[in-house]
């Protein structure tokens, strides 16, 4: 396709973890002095090839090839030697160190007798900040910086090496206008330098802008690549999202009832402002947006889980204080996490106990455990929802994710809340189990609960939603019904593209 | 001066200043250089050991063993002196560094190697090293009149003004400045530290960087031992029981924070200073020496609380608006 | 109905299936590493056997093994608390001075317990209210606590005790039965039905296996904690009682060192020190594993810190085991 060698390539690379297949086959190329834009929705396998890259996984099988050599990435030193270097979606950088340590750390500046040699790496990172103008006292502590500052110190730290592959996984999601010119001024001094340049985002923009090729990741398996210049906006949005969204959802018509929860002004000082919704009830009401939009803030708050937010939470027309998530459980508002097993589960408990753990003083009031009619409740919902185990003396741990999901949505169906707020409900499951999520919330709004649904996941909040709210940056941008839906339209409400549709 | 203030040696310095103030406003004969230097040399055991622990609590480890250690070490070398009164004395020392920095590694192998979070490893090797003290001594006392002139008299020798006592915390001090400030291995136990994630992104190995913590440290209770020893002229199963508590809360008082990756040599010092000046000054202000333990534990407490406030983290910020408030 | 059958009949299903695991588990383990060391007693000395022997080694140990117990707790949370031997310092101290103006039992004991509960109340006020570690907390109030018995006592010894206030050291309730052996055994299942048995107890282990998720199960996980270092603090005073009238007096250094004791038989017992899990059994087998090395080495002359060797070691073998199995599984693995 091009004469161009790449000095960077992947090939058949799968990422296995238990249960999941991360990566399946994928392939991609890195050319000199130019901006390949890796573009898929979120779980395409995207972060996961990063971190093969750079040394922190290694891939179940397939090769890397550097200048046409192959080449073995063990360690995330193993990538630095090679010239690898990447700015990772979390910037990994250390909190209590200097920004110039940051920037040097690993790699630092020695004098002969083996002193570090800070006036120099001072004067390294005031030349390297002012380069990407991002004028910051070296000594100054990372804690004391903003993320905006943070991501520019680890652009800066990607640039103290004498790189040749720069890997940028969605650099810009947490910076200003301003910044994101300065970011793409980078990148063009990069590409001069002859680098190799991967470049992750969810911003088309963006990826118009400043890539010249890009390869299509989905479900973990390579979809295609080509020229910027020779590709559609549109076109790329197909190849992202794929498959045809109307059948493959089992979306069936509910009649919608009344108001069952009121949101008005809901408002945090850092995180979101003047969220207002109704929800009504056999209503599933999407929220969509970039990751790092809000969303998952504005539900934590609603559930209780941080109490800074202030407004209004009218349940069944009654005015509720949700201080905490025990509030939250009684007024019948239930949140499944988005970190099922962070914060979702227990691991090390078995499937009954981890049903039962909201509701242990209703199933005992005595406070006495009855381990068989603990048993025989979880016994109901896992059956319900098709988990797949033994019995329910399994450990959660030895569970698939997607199971691990349904015990969780079990768990919470248990307690019969009249709201469940689904955060990525169907992130990093495999398809059966998606299909049985989604199966699943078409019968709970059949039987009158109301269904909050936070996805990234456009076909499957499309399938879904029976309105979709849309946010960016901590503020709702739009409100679509669902007659109105258009791949398009939400993704552009999503990123602030100029496009065509406001 | 605002962004002094906020410097948390800074502020621990001033307390110490005002403390310093207050017991000369009542003795003033306190504030005299040689009683000052006098209090100096009496802490310098606590400095040495404040500072090795201080890499441990850095590597979001602690040693509790810290203290049965100079117990141990200070056994042998002890026994060592009082067999063979002709052995050099620089050798006994080197001797006991050496044998303090095996006890270290054993603890940093079993962190590093094993996997065992270190207050069990220590809480175990604390009860060994005060056993095999007992095994070494039969419980009987090393006493001063069984030690070498040379031996005991040795730290007390007066040099500058200072006994060679107080010079080795001073070498201790500036070696281990130089070493977490301009040596690329003491940034990577910082880094360790802080966060082992980001570490292990860049290339440090977390649990050899807490092995060689732990080996610092032993080295530093190795010294620490025959000071302890020359000093007090005298060896027994119990010495320095507890003290590991006194040195914990010198990294403490001194702004280590136990969650790992921060802490300064220099707020190590005072906050083992701090507590050094109480120790000395309680009696001589006629307030009983008994309250050195209260004071020193609300001191703890008071400590943490204001590092607690200092620490809150500023969560990610996603209004615009916001963020522009908090730049 | 049906379905209630169904389902407990399944219940019995995993008893029998869970009946191998509890045959390999760390507390079978320990009680046959305590018979063994049993036989060893019996065979070195032939005292080991008399009951007044046996029944005097018990005294060696309740008093620690009865804040072993909430402790655990503790533990399983995935805090620490070493405060616990100033706790009863300073209870003792309020019992002594009480003791001087009073000979009313109930009063003396009384205050014990108010002191220690407020002590306990304290740290789980500062750990939980602030969100500092609990470890930095209780080094803190470690020294506070002893230190404000060395202010209130300075040199002194409170042994002011009337006469029979000695019998919760040293009375029996039947013959061999210390009074503290026999709180102990009582408390113990009392710990174990409320951590094994109670919804308190599924708490316990939920918070100290995932708080996050705890807290986003709707446990209030604060307040938990709280009651948790409440009754630390509870207990501390209840063996403050036993260790001071077993005694006959207070001295500022009453209970000097014992937290390590503590927590080492906590640890050993099986709770893991990064939280989650552990069990009231195993915790009470390594009492008396403790109890019987310490006892067995007394009839043979070994000294008491010797013993320390052997529980230090033991501490960080036991530890260290599953570690080097899962690596030796590993390598034959690979």
């Amino acid at each position: 396709m091009s004469e161009v060698t790449p000095i960077f390539s992947l090939l058949n690379i799968s990422k296995h973890f238990p249960g999941v297949k991360a990566l399946d086959k994928v392939q991609l190329d890195l050319y000199p002095g130019e901006v390949t834009a890796l573009v898929g929705e979120n779980g395409a396998g995207k972060s996961t090839l990063v971190k093969v890259m750079t040394g922190i996984y290694q891939p179940t099988e397939g090769e890397l090839y550097l200048d046409g050599k192959p080449v073995n990435i063990a360690t995330p030193e193993d990538a630095h030697h090679n010239g690898i270097t990447a700015i990772h979606q979390e910037t990994v950088l250390f909190d209590e160190l200097s920004v110039m340590e940051n920037i040097f750390a690993g790699h630092y500046l020695q004098l002969p007798s083996g002193r570090l040699d800070w006036k120099q790496m001072e004067q390294e990172t005031i030349r390297i900040l002012s380069e990407i103008e991002a004028p910051l006292a070296p000594k100054k502590l990372l804690k004391e910086l903003s993320i905006g500052q943070r991501h520019m110190v680890a652009i800066a730290r990607a640039l103290s090496f004498d790189a040749r592959v720069v890997i940028l996984d969605e650099p810009t999601a947490a910076l200003s206008h301003r910044e994101i010119e300065e970011f793409y001024a980078i990148v063009y001094r990069l590409q001069k330098k002859g680098c190799a340049i991967l470049f992750i985002s969810h911003k088309f923009d963006e990826i118009y802008s400043i890539a010249d090729r890009f390869t299509v990741f989905r479900d973990g398996c390579y979809i295609g690549e080509g020229k910027i210049a020779e590709v559609e906006e549109k076109e790329l949005v197909s190849m992202m999202v794929g498959r045809s969204i109307d059948t493959a959802f089992p979306k069936t018509e509910v009649d919608i009832g009344d108001c069952i929860i009121e949101v008005k002004d809901f408002c945090h000082p850092t995180e979101f402002d003047a969220i207002n919704f109704k929800l009504h009830q056999g209503e599933i009401l999407g929220f969509y947006g970039l990751v790092g939009a809000g969303r998952t803030e504005v539900m934590q708050s609603l559930f209780g889980v941080s109490n800074n937010a202030s407004g209004q939470i009218i349940v069944n027309n009654k005015e509720l204080a949700i201080k905490s998530p025990s509030d939250a459980i009684k007024a019948g508002i239930v949140y499944v996490p988005e970190e099922r097993q962070a914060q979702g589960t227990v691991l090390e408990f078995p499937i009954y106990q981890n049903i039962s753990l909201p509701q242990l003083d209703k199933l005992n009031p005595k406070g006495f455990l009855n381990t068989a009619t603990e048993y025989s409740l979880a016994d109901k919902y896992a059956k319900r929802l098709k988990v797949k185990a033994p019995n329910w003396n399994e450990k959660v741990e030895n569970l698939s994710g997607g199971n691990q999901q349904k015990v969780v949505i079990g768990k919470w169906l248990a307690t019969e809340p009249k709201i469940i707020i689904l955060d990525e409900p169907t992130k990093g499951i495999d398809i059966g189990s998606k299909a049985a999520v989604h199966e699943f919330m078409s019968e709970l709004t059949e039987q009158g609960l109301a269904v909050i649904m936070v996805s990234s996941e456009l076909p499957e909040i499309m399938g879904m939603a029976d309105r979709i709210i849309v946010m960016r940056e901590g503020l709702m941008v739009n409100e679509f019904e669902r007659a109105q839906f258009s791949a398009e339209q939400l993704v552009s409400a999503a990123t602030g593209m100029t496009g065509e549709l406001q | 001066m605002k962004q002094l203030l906020k410097n948390r040696e800074a502020q621990l310095a001033l307390v110490i200043l005002s403390l310093l103030a207050m017991i000369g406003a009542i003795i003033p004969d306190f504030l005299a250089i040689s009683n000052l230097l006098g209090v100096y040399t009496d802490t310098s055991i606590l400095i040495i050991l404040a500072l090795g622990q201080m890499l441990v609590i850095i590597t979001r480890c602690i040693d509790l063993s810290i203290a049965a250690n100079v117990a141990l070490t200070g056994m042998v070398v002890a026994t060592i002196n009082s067999l063979y009164p002709d052995f050099p004395v620089p050798v006994i020392i080197l001797i006991g560094a050496g044998f303090g920095t095996l006890l270290g590694m054993l603890n940093g192998w079993l962190v590093w190697k094993m996997k065992i979070p270190s207050i069990v490893v220590t809480l175990g090797t604390m009860a060994i090293f005060r056993g095999a003290v007992f095994l070494i001594s039969k419980g009987a006392w090393i006493n001063a009149h069984q030690m070498s002139a040379t031996f005991l008299e040795i730290p007390r020798y007066v040099f500058l003004g200072l006994p060679i006592l107080g010079w080795c915390s001073v070498i201790v001090i500036a070696a281990m400045y130089y070493f977490t400030r301009h040596r690329q291995l003491g940034r990577k136990i910082y880094a360790a530290g802080n966060s082992p994630t980001a570490a292990y992104y860049i290339g440090v190995d977390v649990g050899k960087k807490q092995f060689i913590a732990f080996t610092i440290s032993g080295l530093l209770a190795g010294i620490a031992s025959y000071l302890w020893i020359s000093r007090y002229a005298v060896a027994y199963v119990d010495i320095a029981n507890g003290f590991e508590m006194l040195v914990i809360a010198s990294c403490v008082i001194g702004g280590v924070s136990i969650a790992g990756g921060t802490g300064t040599v220099i707020g190590c010092v005072l906050g083992a200073l701090f507590l050094g000046i109480i120790n000395n000054a309680l009696p001589v202000i006629g307030i009983s020496p008994f309250w050195q333990m209260a004071i020193s534990g609300s001191v703890i407490i008071l400590a943490v609380i204001a590092n607690s406030r200092s620490e809150r983290k500023v969560g990610r910020i996603i209004l615009r608006k916001a963020v522009q408030n908090a730049s | 109905m049906e379905k209630i059958n169904n389902s407990s009949f399944e219940t019995k299903d995993i008893e029998k299936k869970s009946l191998p695991s509890w045959v390999f588990s760390w507390e079978s383990f320990l009680l046959a590493t305590t018979v063994l060391v049993f036989f060893i007693n019996c065979l070195a000395s032939p005292y080991f056997l008399d009951p007044w022997s046996l029944s005097d080694a018990t005294f060696n140990f309740s008093e620690k093994a009865i804040i072993a117990l909430p402790l655990a707790l503790v533990i399983i949370v995935r805090d620490i608390d070493i405060s616990v031997a100033s706790i009863i310092a300073l209870s003792s101290t309020a019992m002594g001075f009480t003791a001087e103006v009073t000979d009313s039992l109930f009063l003396i004991c009384s205050a014990g317990m108010i002191v220690g509960t407020l002590c306990g109340a304290l740290n789980g006020l500062l750990i939980t209210r602030l969100n500092i570690p609990a470890i930095v907390v209780t080094i803190g109030t470690m020294s506070l606590f002893r230190g404000i018995t060395y202010i209130l006592l300075g040199d002194q010894a409170l042994k002011n005790y009337p006469e029979s206030f000695s019998f919760f050291g040293q009375g029996y309730v039947a013959p061999f039965i210390g009074f503290e052996f026999a709180s102990f055994l009582v408390i113990a299942v009392l710990f174990y039905i409320l951590l094994q048995k109670t919804n308190f107890g599924r708490r316990t282990y939920a918070i100290g296996n995932n708080p996050t998720a705890a807290y986003y199960s709707g446990i209030n996980v604060a307040k938990h904690k709280l009651i948790i270092f409440i009754m630390v603090g509870f207990f501390c005073s209840i063996a403050a009682i036993m260790l001071t009238s077993r005694l006959g007096s207070t001295r500022p250094t009453i209970a000097l060192g014992w937290e390590l004791n503590i927590i080492t038989m906590v640890v050993l017992g099986g709770v893991s020190i990064l939280g989650g899990s552990g069990t009231i059994v195993g915790v009470v087998i390594a009492v008396f594993l403790m109890g019987l090395v310490n006892s067995g080495l007394g009839l043979i002359n070994v000294p008491g810190i010797v013993m320390s060797i052997i529980i230090g070691a033991m501490l960080i073998c036991v530890i260290a085991l599953p570690g080097v199995f899962q690596r030796l599984r590993n390598k034959v693995g690979n």
